[in-house]
């Protein structure tokens, strides 16, 4: 318990993944929640390369971890530009009212 | 060591915690506080572990750049007061609530069994390619490492990064009408007819400018 190993921060990892799953699945007011959600999904997704990385004594977890960052980055600004759009054109970021393809 | 989990017990705590109120909090502005803390906690994690090289671009990346680009645009909409509960819906009365924790739940449990072969099995983890050598710094061996074996997927984010911004401003970008603004265009091809006119000029009458 007191020592901490490779298991606590996959445990972590594992636990900021399903909140952020759950908070993609059951949200219903604001896609802006949906995309922070994400960030918390690749941010967990982190938390297992950076552990593995160090656990196993190899370099190339953190490598990923920083494309991941850039990739997490660019994503965030490109949906973030999607919803400006969206909002200018249909006055609502709601994701109950978001139902144009009828999905 | 007792300090180094006490730490790590009170940082992966916040972390938690914050990745609750995320997702729950009403209002959106706190959620991206929320968000900011979420992500100072674990780059606290990162800094204790080793890998402080990361810790710090995820607090400049991360807190600096995209949780303020979050802010903006929730003020710049101006929807950050959820009315009503964040997950109950108008239409469907709230059915998908117990289908998304169920599914949420076995995810979780899945990730646990996962955990759970790695520690029982950690032979697996016989993979050593690039060593971290522990005289030299973790942000010297990052750039070591970087710029020679992964210079070409170095480039490939660059231009991810290029691409995300040039798709962000075409996709916001719009005309205002009656806004004036400079048209080299028609500037640069504008003829000496159009623009200089001959007057004959008579004495002592002047001359009528638009005629």
């Amino acid at each position: 318990m007191l020592n901490i190993g490779l298991g606590h921060y996959l445990t972590l990892a594992a636990i900021i993944f399903t909140i952020g799953i759950v908070g993609i699945f059951l949200n219903r007011k604001n896609v802006i929640v949906i995309l922070m959600s994400i960030e918390l999904i690749l941010l967990a997704v982190n938390i297992n390369l950076v552990a593995f990385s160090i656990f196993i004594n190899d370099l190339s977890g953190q490598i990923f971890t920083l494309f991941i960052l850039t990739v997490a980055a660019a994503e965030a600004a490109i949906g973030l530009a999607i919803i400006v759009v969206y909002f200018r054109n249909s006055e609502t970021i709601r994701v109950e009212e978001i139902k144009n393809l009828k999905g | 060591m007792i300090a180094h989990s006490v730490f790590f017990y009170i940082f992966s705590l916040i972390a938690i915690i914050s990745a609750v109120m995320v997702t729950v909090s009403k209002n959106t502005v706190h959620s991206v506080f929320f968000l900011i803390l979420d992500f100072i906690s674990i780059s606290c994690l990162f800094i204790m572990i080793g890998a402080e090289f990361l810790g710090m671009i995820m607090l400049i990346v991360y807190v600096g750049a995209v949780a303020v680009l979050f802010l903006f645009v929730v003020m710049m909409l101006n929807v950050a007061e959820q009315k009503g509960q964040w997950f109950s819906s108008r239409w469907d009365g709230g059915t998908h609530i117990p289908v998304g924790l169920l599914v949420s739940l076995i995810i979780f449990f899945e990730l646990i069994i996962v955990i759970g072969g790695w520690k029982y099995k950690p032979d697996l983890l016989n993979s050593l390619s690039i060593n971290i050598s522990s005289e030299v710094t973790n942000t010297r061996s990052i750039g070591n490492v970087l710029y020679t074996d992964y210079i070409l997927l170095f480039q490939i984010s660059g231009m991810i990064l290029l691409v995300a911004m040039i798709g962000a401003i075409v996709l916001t970008y719009r005309e205002r009408a009656g806004v004036k603004r400079q048209s080299y265009i028609k500037q640069i091809s504008r003829e000496r007819d159009e623009g200089v006119d001959l007057v004959e000029a008579k004495r002592s009458k002047g001359v009528k400018i638009d005629a």
